[in-house]
């Protein structure tokens, strides 16, 4: 309930922004236009009524997934978002794939061999992980894999290796970030009574650190990995920029850069809700994940 | 993390170097020399950039333009990391840029932790409605992609530093919000507030010689942190064209412009790249560091 509450609050936030710009007239309308056309303009697009009438109409449009048409391409931004989620989510996923793939892993061998070169290895990664800015790691990826060594494209879209120079750069924080929260929690994890009883039992190590240890550190680092998934999909602006990849962040981006409204809050919408959704999602998942939370 | 090491019996009885190289290395490790000299550095050029800087970093000498930095073929030794594309000095660009980002992160910082703080123990103390409302306004907040909403925002009321103030200060209270609040729960209970309140100490005597001594270590591992997140945030704005306003140099637009021309002059990019890695890693560690200093039970919650 409280989610319908932030959803509408951000989107007052917005409606009010793109307000303050001024009458939404000026933008279609040039100087050579009537009184008459004027005012009929606004009686058409609703302007005549008072701002938070205004306001309710377009929520209650918006409800029903209708943002109106975009200013330029004179299409519903609707179809437009739906357009280009498809991509956004393909970069996302390839990136979410690429932080767990590096972060679970490492995160649990620095935490096992704590102090050796694995977990110095570890360190370092999540330290550039947490201090590089996103944009510039991916314009060095390009200089460095497309440019110099030509092993890689540049990005835009095309076959699988388009893909991985932009989920590199897109979930490089995010591993940092899973790397750090696994280690810290695997730590505390191994020196806890059940898994000291499972070594004393005769458990392979192999066995206790990857079933007994894991499972039961892992209620963090899921928070966090279904966190990232749905950053992933607001953060893909500074991405999607860099490697002209055609997702929502990037017609977000476009829409602000050309003054396109309709489009423009239709995009940060979505990346609202979908945000509120993936937390929705994630607080039902603890229930399967930890069943001590059920009985609460 | 300082776990001391019992040093192998053998590598103390070969030289005397390695047991000074030792010394050295744990003299390193305990104190944070190396993030402190890089800030040292930092606040220096901040606070004097035109001393330091070579050449005013507004001037553009196109002839030179797009010339390498010293060590390359063609690059002189006036402009050590090169020129860009409008033939001005990278290095005397960075050197001002250091100013901008430092003050505006300043700025934000003392703004957000003195909000954060505020609501956060007026929130933790008192609880009730007041606590529910100040949380619920975190989580809407969490919920409000910043990016593109800065982004709007600096579109509709024109790119300015004020406006750049305005929405990070907005951003990141909130952080503030919570940790001190969650300190204020636990102090609350404490005997000397308890004590305190019975004396017939006034509500503002409380928070103030009370409750606020209890979390300053708190803000201040907070504010350090942040700084060095407040930097890359501002960045990254800068580079999307919604940071500080372009003729000023800062790091993030001197990427954004140098990226049209990574396959000829790959310095114009790299370098603000470098300084802003160097800066966020030396606040991190500084914060790391007196996080682990003052309250080591604080380690887990971040």
């Amino acid at each position: 309930m409280f989610m319908v509450f932030t959803v509408i609050i951000v989107s007052a936030i917005i409606f009010a922004m793109s307000r303050v710009q001024g009458d939404p007239r000026f933008m279609y309308l040039d100087n050579n236009t009537t009184k008459e056309q004027w005012d009929a303009w606004g009686r058409q697009m609703g302007l005549d009524r008072p701002i938070v009438v205004q306001y309710f109409v377009w929520l209650g449009k918006a409800v029903r997934l209708d943002f109106g048409q975009s200013m330029w391409e004179k299409r519903p931004v609707t179809d437009l978002v739906m357009n280009r989620f498809p991509n956004t989510l393909q970069l996302g996923a390839a990136a979410w794939i690429f932080a767990v793939v590096v972060g679970l892993p490492l995160g649990v061998l620095s935490a096992v061999m704590r102090g050796t070169a694995w977990d110095y290895l570890g360190r370092t990664i999540a330290l550039f992980g947490q201090a590089l800015p996103p944009f510039w790691l991916g314009i060095m990826l390009i200089l460095l894999f497309a440019v110099q060594l030509e092993w890689l494209p540049i990005g835009r879209k095309g076959g699988p290796d388009h893909l991985i120079l932009p989920a590199i750069t897109l979930g490089w924080l995010a591993a940092a970030g899973l790397l750090r929260l696994v280690r810290s929690a695997m730590l505390e994890v191994l020196d806890s009574e059940f898994v000291k009883l499972a070594r004393a039992k005769g458990v392979t190590p192999w066995l206790v650190i990857w079933k007994h240890a894991l499972r039961n550190a892992l209620l963090v680092p899921l928070t966090y990995s279904v966190l990232i998934l749905s950053g992933f999909l607001a953060g893909t602006v500074v991405t999607e920029t860099v490697f002209q990849w055609p997702g929502v962040g990037r017609l977000a981006v476009q829409a602000i850069n050309t003054n396109d409204f309709p489009t423009m809050v239709g995009a940060v919408l979505f990346a609202t809700v979908l945000f509120v959704v993936a937390n929705l999602l994630l607080d039902i998942s603890y229930a399967f994940i930890d069943p001590r939370i059920r009985y609460r | 993390m300082s776990k001391t090491v019992a040093a192998p019996i053998g590598v103390l009885k070969t030289a005397d170097r390695s047991l000074i190289s030792r010394r050295v290395w744990t003299f390193l490790r305990r104190w944070p020399v190396l993030p402190c000299l890089i800030l040292a550095v930092l606040a220096v050029t901040g606070a004097v950039p035109d001393l330091i800087a070579p050449r005013d970093p507004y001037d553009a000498v196109l002839r030179q333009r797009l010339r390498p930095p010293a060590w390359m073929e063609g690059g002189s030794s006036e402009n050590l990391l090169g020129i860009d594309h409008l033939g001005r000095d990278v290095l005397s660009r960075l050197i001002h840029g250091a100013r901008v980002s430092l003050i505006l992160a300043v700025v934000v910082v003392l703004i957000s932790a003195a909000v954060g703080t505020v609501l956060g123990m007026i929130s933790g103390y008192y609880g009730g409605l007041v606590d529910d409302f100040v949380m619920r306004l975190v989580e809407i907040k969490q919920a409000v992609p910043l990016l593109l909403v800065a982004m709007i925002a600096a579109m509709v009321f024109g790119q300015s530093f004020t406006l750049l103030i305005v929405v990070l200060a907005f951003w990141s209270w909130t952080g503030f919000a919570r940790q001190v609040r969650t300190e204020v729960l636990h102090l609350r209970t404490r005997e000397y507030v308890l004590n305190a309140k019975i004396m017939g100490a006034s509500t503002f005597r409380i928070f103030s010689r009370h409750l606020l001594p209890g979390v300053s270590n708190v803000v201040v591992v907070l504010s350090t942190l942040l700084v060095g997140s407040l930097i890359l945030t501002e960045s990254v704005l800068s580079f999307l064209g919604a940071g500080i306003p372009p003729p000023r140099p800062a790091w993030g637009s001197m990427i954004a412009e140098g990226r049209e021309f990574l396959t000829n002059a790959w310095w114009i990019a790299t370098f603000p790249g470098v300084a802003i890695f160097l800066t966020v890693v030396a606040f991190n560690f500084l914060g790391d560091w007196l996080r682990d200093y003052w309250d080591p039970r604080l380690q887990q919650t971040r």
